[in-house]
């Protein structure tokens, strides 16, 4: 490089190798803290809130209609912006006022301003303004020399006693920076100012260094691109701390209109800028191709021109532009990667999901091999490894590694019976299966194991040999100098496959230490377990090293096959989800674990015995409804009294860090480890199974969880309840005098057998579906979001695929029973029903239970019986309840999936099962409304304020927060007849099955309204047990997720 | 480095306890609150405790000089509503100025008294400055989330106004305290700030926030961590959480603090969490139990009462706290590598 000066030292800098490299990472601050390191990924930085950027803003802002405004603001957060950056630069907008009152109603949402802001303005006194109304730590998005060095100063000074961080463009008196020379030049004065003149920290400083069009077709622009990025890595490094950031879609300004071409060359620039230094942007995420997605012809030209690597780079890419112009993106089927050598296909399969081939490339491996078991244990482990990389670095997401999964599955699948067939027929009894060592090197090493055994045992070696010799240990048989491969075995039990190693002085020096390492490795691949210890612990505690080997002994072997680890996964009794376990057991599988799955609704007593039998490593339990927490606190218990050591995972809806905190890890003296997502879970599993690593990462679990309990423990307490007589008290009123009440048009029950499940299509709520697959972002913008945008958009398309295939071929049932019925609430909390049972009269009482919670002034304590006229009116009210299904079919489908080795469909068909059977409720519900009960016959709203439960009335489901107890479904069940009427059974923990079940109340009253009923206390407990008529033991299993502490 | 600084990087210092919970025990009437001066003042001057260093300075004397007694190294100016903003309900935005003058005076003149008497224990005077009664990032109005009832301008007068008093009046450090929205704390450390240039002094400042109930935020809705990150822009002598919360609640995020904080800490939580009656009621015996777990975790610098407590508490607390060792930091102050 030309220039190169000295790296620039603050006046009295920080002694760089006391503090090694003293982390001063840039801190902001919304109402969270945003804390961005070296390490951190590219921060990207909302730009929609800026009406240079967006026209819709700028009319929103022109319009003063700041309401639609803030919701650009807010999805621009929920789509994953870090900092929002707002703009009221416009000649017709009075861009001071307009930033004070945007940014004051930001300050009254806490979903946008949990974020940091980058109050973007040319104008002083608009930055100035915004610096005034925000109290989290800001960006100042700019200031710099361009006036001279006097009010370059004066701003930065004020900014620093505001308190804010600052974007500092690479403009000077004579100009803007255009080339490297001058990029530098005014960075590093700009940077020697602020740092030694004003002693502004040099974490808060970031440069944006000019992103200038290139391939304008002027010769002086060729390097406009090239010199930012290089002189990104420039101020990287002579500039400490500071940050980079900048305005990527510049760069493509010459391609206007030519968005395929745009959308490439900002991810070519963006790959570069990134790996030289820049860490922050200001990205139109709708405006990103996927590096690796960019076509090869067009790649190679857009890096010409970014990187300016030909003369002619800009005209072969406007010529080629040309082409692009116009066609919509469209992936051509690229099948380059086939000329590939075998082991890049087999691995490129794997990373893209592809089994088209895959046979074809097994086959040609295993002919190849000289063991069909190489080739999973080389070829695709190679691959598999790959994935693990790629997911565990954020680089790939988890649809595409469940698909990666069915490729693995597929060939494992054709590999098997050669496997099979190529298993060496067991020796004969009696013959010499201790022959392990390699042949080469046994004349050398027999010598010196003689040596060994005759001359030079160490007194702890002796007196371990006393203990094993002759069978003394349990009958099992020892050897001792045993050579196996190229090394000495101080002791083994060929038999268990167990070397014992006694540890002198000697191993403790470092050199010895590493090839200890190798060779307990190498014997580990050869399946041997290694159990060491010292020359004291023998010594000193003999008995205590027995006992352990003598435990080790009976351990089985790790299994061959799952190499890393043997791994159960349970849905727990009476709980009947799986799609979170199965995910997580089809990603803990391509991490070479081998997986038990014992299915839905396993009773404890099977897992235990399972776990026993099998010898796991691991235990993992799922739940989605509550009781299957008190079930997971069982198995705790029972897995302690039994003795168990293994480490349990936790995981599922229901499931949180605090209730696994409480609960269940103080029943449990080994790990416990709540996990809910599919990336943790192999991090997690990894270092359990550690060897070096998992006393301590186990021994931090316990810590840490203990840690969290007492802090839960000590928040929980703060909380003020009323008594039940006080809460009802401040019961939700109703002015039943005025109150609309409207008799239903058809009351009665109401059975719907093999309903169109094409009517439902429109009625998806398509958000949770993504979320399923461990996808964060709303739909439909989540399609098109910058990280996940094309994962998301491919496993919609297969959603698509196999959605239609159900709706066409009719492959799932979808059944529904209802009933509208006269209701009066009656003592506060019951809802009183009449029904028909075969024309004869009943009644039927619902319980409610009533928030507890102290509330603030004039806010009420709810429960659902608030909702209902209660009888002393004198007046005739309703209720409605009801019990829907889409899930028959659902189970078979997928284990048909998984015939064949396709867990990616069989986990996507219960999630569209899902989204199948809430579309339903949806839609049955909307059919109440408007039709059956009829009291909004004029509604009109769209999918999208139905997810919003815009609509009048509720309907509520026994297990969710406005009634979490799952009791009242029996109520359900007996008034609506469901099971006989449509099947859906209950299980002992209340679940539905099919799982793809919804059921609830309906409740019509125009205030009746959604609430969580949060904690409630004893008396309220032992009230429901009187009402109810059970025990006060029974009422309070049921209850217990809900019972204050 | 302030003398402060030098016994703060050595023990933990102890900070007074409530002055309004004591100044009850006096009973004084509107006749007392007036004194002779305020006589025909046009509204009733009841519950403005600031007044009194005006109208009863003996008894604001002699609180301070019994929580220096009871073993508190700092004490702080009555001074808590003492801004324009916080006396127009009385009508004495004119008196501000005097009102923290002579405030800061009767406290000095308590510490200089005994620190002469023991020059081993030297007494500090902390010139409060409370949170106003207006918040700068809040609307008071439901209906008008836009709406601000007071603006950043006005709060940096008001509260460079009532530190400029302060300072004159002797104090050693300046205290922001009880900050339960940090836009109205950043106006006070801005104030503060030019005031410092203008005037040329290092005097240290102290700041104090509040988490307001277990969700663990500020009223302005905070985290302590986000909250930090705000505030640390200034050079401050230590950060820390006061009021709402008992000792045992306030532990948490004093943790955040302590671990991430280059400040020194501070925490002077209420007397437990109010009873029915809205008294605070754990006793001195127990609160210094709670805050043994904040010295064994050695989580703080700076150990002083708010809301109910008395120098009963404070005495409890020294006594523990003379057994522990002061928080460390790693770095004195992060943000200040190029003087």
């Amino acid at each position: 490089m030309a220039h190169k000066p000295d790296i620039i030292q603050p006046k009295n800098p920080v002694d760089f190798s006391t503090e090694k490299k003293a982390l001063r990472p840039l801190k902001l601050s919304g109402l969270e803290p945003l804390i961005i390191t070296p390490e951190s990924n590219f921060i990207n930085v909302g730009e929609r809130t800026n009406v240079a950027g967006s026209k819709k803003f700028l009319r929103l802002i022109n319009e003063g209609n700041f309401e639609e405004a803030l919701n650009i603001a807010r999805d621009q957060v929920d789509g994953g912006a870090q900092i929002i950056d707002i703009n009221m630069d416009d000649g017709l907008i009075e861009g001071k006022e307009a930033m004070v009152k945007f940014l004051n109603l930001i300050m009254a949402e806490p979903d946008i301003s949990r974020v940091p802001i980058m109050i973007d303005s040319s104008k002083w006194e608009i930055i100035e303004a915004g610096l005034q109304v925000v109290q989290g730590k800001c960006v100042v998005n700019s200031i710099s020399l361009k006036e001279g060095e006097e009010e370059f100063l004066s701003h930065a000074k004020k900014i620093k006693r505001y308190g804010a961080a600052v974007v500092v463009m690479a403009f000077d008196e004579v100009g803007q920076a255009d080339n490297f020379e001058r990029r530098i030049e005014i960075a590093e004065r700009s940077y020697r100012i602020l740092t030694q003149k004003l002693n502004f920290p040099p974490e808060d400083i970031i440069f944006d260094l000019n992103i200038f069009p290139v391939a304008t077709g002027m010769e002086e622009h060729r390097r406009n691109s090239i010199d930012f990025i290089d002189a990104v890595r420039w101020v990287k490094q002579n500039l400490p701390y500071c940050s980079l950031s900048g305005g990527v879609s510049n760069v493509s300004f010459s391609f206007r209109g030519n968005n395929p071409v745009r959308e490439a060359m900002h991810s070519v620039f963006l790959y570069h800028a990134i790996k030289a230094g820049m860490n922050i942007g200001i990205v139109n995420p709708a405006l990103l191709d996927v590096y690796d997605n960019i076509p090869k012809d067009l790649l190679e030209r857009v890096e010409d021109v970014i990187l300016d690597r030909r003369d002619d780079a800009t005209e072969r890419l406007l010529s080629f532009a040309e082409q692009v112009v116009g066609t919509a993106r469209e992936n051509k089927v690229d099948l380059s990667w086939r000329e590939n050598p075998l082991q890049d296909r087999i691995t490129h399969a794997l990373v893209k999901g592809i089994d088209a081939y895959i046979l074809e490339d097994i086959e040609a491996a295993r002919q190849e091999a000289a063991q069909p078991i190489e080739v999973i244990e080389g070829h695709l482990m190679t691959g598999m490894n790959v994935v693990g990389d790629l997911f565990g670095s954020g680089k790939m997401f988890l649809p595409q590694v469940v698909k990666s999964a069915r490729v693995m599955k597929k060939a494992v699948a054709y590999l098997l019976p050669f496997i099979e067939e190529a298993k060496a027929p067991q020796p004969p009894k009696g013959e010499q299966y201790w022959k392990s060592a390699d042949p080469m090197l046994y004349g050398l090493m027999k010598k010196l194991a003689q040596k060994m055994r005759y001359n030079n045992p160490t007194h702890a070696e002796t007196v371990l040999w006393n203990e094993l010799s002759n069978k003394k240990l349990e009958g099992y048989k020892f050897r001792r100098q045993h050579i196996i491969g190229g090394y000495i075995a101080d002791f083994v039990c060929l038999k268990e496959r167990l070397i014992v190693e006694v540890d002198g002085l000697i191993h403790q020096l470092p050199e010895n230490k590493k090839s200890d390492e190798e060779r307990t490795q190498w014997l580990k691949e050869q399946g041997f377990r290694v159990v060491r210890f010292t020359n004291e612990d023998v010594l000193d505690n003999l008995e205590k090293v027995m006992n352990e080997l003598a435990s080790e002994l009976k351990k089985a072997p790790p299994s061959g096959a799952g190499g890393a680890g043997r791994i159960l996964l349970a849905t727990v009794k009476g709980d009947v989800h799986d799609i979170g376990k199965n995910i997580v057991g089809v990603v803990l599988a391509c991490n070479n674990y081998e997986i038990i799955d014992l299915g839905v609704m396993v009773a404890p007593e099977k897992i235990i015995e399972t776990a026993k039998r099998e010898n796991v490593d691991v235990i993992g339990l799922s739940g989605l409804i509550t009781p299957s927490l008190d079930e997971m606190v069982f198995l705790a218990k029972e897995m302690q009294r039994q003795n168990f050591t293994v480490p349990l995972l936790i995981g599922g809806a229901t499931t949180s860090k605090a209730h696994t905190a409480v609960k269940i890890d103080t029943q449990y003296k080994n790990a416990v480890v709540h996990v809910n997502d599919a990336s943790r879970a192999v991090t997690v599993v990894g270092n359990l199974l550690k060897e070096n690593s998992r006393k301590k990462y186990m021994e931090d679990l316990k810590v840490d969880y203990d840690t969290f309990r007492n802090n839960f423990l000590k928040r929980g307490k703060v909380k003020d309840y009323l008594s039940l007589a006080e809460a009802r008290k401040n019961k939700f009123k109703i002015d039943w005098e005025t109150s609309k009440i409207k008799s239903p048009i058809k009351p009665g029950i109401h059975i719907i057998e093999d309903f169109d499940l094409k009517k439902l299509e429109e009625f998806i709520d398509w958000t949770p579906f993504f979320r399923s697959w461990e996808l964060h972002g709303k739909y439909p913008a989540i399609l098109t979001d910058e990280v996940v945008g094309e994962h998301a958009t491919s496993l919609f398309k297969d959603a698509q695929v196999l959605l239609q295939r159900i709706l066409n071929e009719k492959l799932l049932k979808a059944k529904a029973v209802y009933g509208l019925f006269p209701a009066n609430s009656v003592n506060h909390d019951d809802i009183e029903i009449t029904y028909k049972d075969n024309s004869e009269e009943k009644k039927m009482i619902f319980r409610t239970l009533r928030q507890q919670l102290k509330k603030y002034e004039g806010k009420p304590n709810f429960a659902l019986a608030d909702f209902i006229a209660p009888k002393e009116t004198g007046i005739e009210d309703h209720i409605g309840c009801f019990c829907v299904t889409t899930g028959f079919g659902t189970q078979e489908l997928a284990d048909g999936f998984e015939k064949d080795h396709d867990d990616y469909n069989s986990i996507m068909i219960k999630a569209l099962s899902d989204r199948l059977v809430e579309a339903f409720a949806e839609y049955l519900h909307k059919q109440i409304r408007t039709e059956d009960w009829g009291y909004d016959t004029d509604e009109k709203l769209s999918n999208e304020e139905l997810i919003k439960e815009s609509y009048k009335g509720i309907r509520p489901a026994p297990g969710y927060p406005a009634c979490p107890d799952h009791l009242e479904k029996i109520s359900i069940w007996e008034v609506l007849k469901v099971e006989e009427h449509i099947g859906v059974k209950l299980t002992e923990s209340l679940a539905m099955w099919p799982a793809s079940s919804v059921s609830g109340y309906y409740f019509a009253n125009p205030e009746a309204r959604y609430f969580g009923l949060g904690k409630i206390t004893a008396d309220q407990v032992k009230d429901f047990a009187e009402r109810k008529d059970v025990s006060l033991k029974f009422a309070e299993k049921w209850l217990n997720p809900n019972i204050a502490d | 480095m302030s003398k402060l600084e030098e016994i703060l990087s050595k023990k933990i210092l102890i900070l007074d306890g409530a002055m309004g919970t004591m100044l009850q025990d006096y009973k004084f009437s509107e006749e007392d609150f007036r004194g002779s001066r305020f006589a025909d003042w046009p509204v009733s001057l009841k519950g403005n405790n600031d007044l009194l260093s005006l109208t009863q300075p003996e008894a604001i004397a002699e609180i301070h000089r019994k929580y220096f007694l009871a073993g508190a190294d700092i004490v702080e100016t009555n001074t808590f509503s003492g801004t324009t903003i916080a006396m127009a309900d009385y009508k004495m935005e004119e008196l501000v100025y005097e009102l923290n003058y002579e405030s800061a005076r009767i406290a000095k003149k308590v510490a200089e008294e005994l620190t002469l008497e023991n020059p081993e224990k030297p007494r500090f005077v902390a010139g409060a400055i409370g949170p106003t009664n207006k918040t700068a990032s809040m609307s008071p109005d439901v209906n008008d989330p836009g709406y601000r009832a007071i603006s950043f301008e006005a709060l940096k007068i008001a509260y460079k106004q009532q530190a400029r008093a302060l300072i004159d009046g002797g104090v050693d450090v300046l205290l922001v305290e009880t900050v339960f929205d940090t836009l109205n704390a950043k106006a006070a450390l801005f104030g503060i700030d030019e005031l410092k240039e203008e005037l040329n002094t290092a005097i240290p400042v102290m700041i104090s926030g509040t988490i307001t109930d277990a969700s663990g935020r500020t009223l302005s809705g905070q985290t302590a961590e986000a909250f930090l990150i705000s505030i640390s822009h200034m050079d401050l002598l230590s950060v820390g959480f006061n009021c709402a919360l008992g000792a045992k609640q306030l532990t948490p995020h004093l943790e955040v603090l302590s671990q991430k904080s280059g400040f020194y800490v501070s925490a002077y939580p209420n007397a437990g969490l109010p009873n029915a009656f809205g008294e605070y009621d754990e006793s001195a015996e127990e609160m210094a139990n709670q805050i043994k777990e904040y010295l064994e975790k050695g989580l703080v610098n700076i150990l002083g009462g708010c809301c109910g407590t008395t120098p009963a508490h404070i005495k409890a607390m020294a006594d523990v706290a003379k057994e522990y060792k002061p928080r460390k930091i790693a770095s004195r102050e992060p943000s200040k590598i190029l003087d």
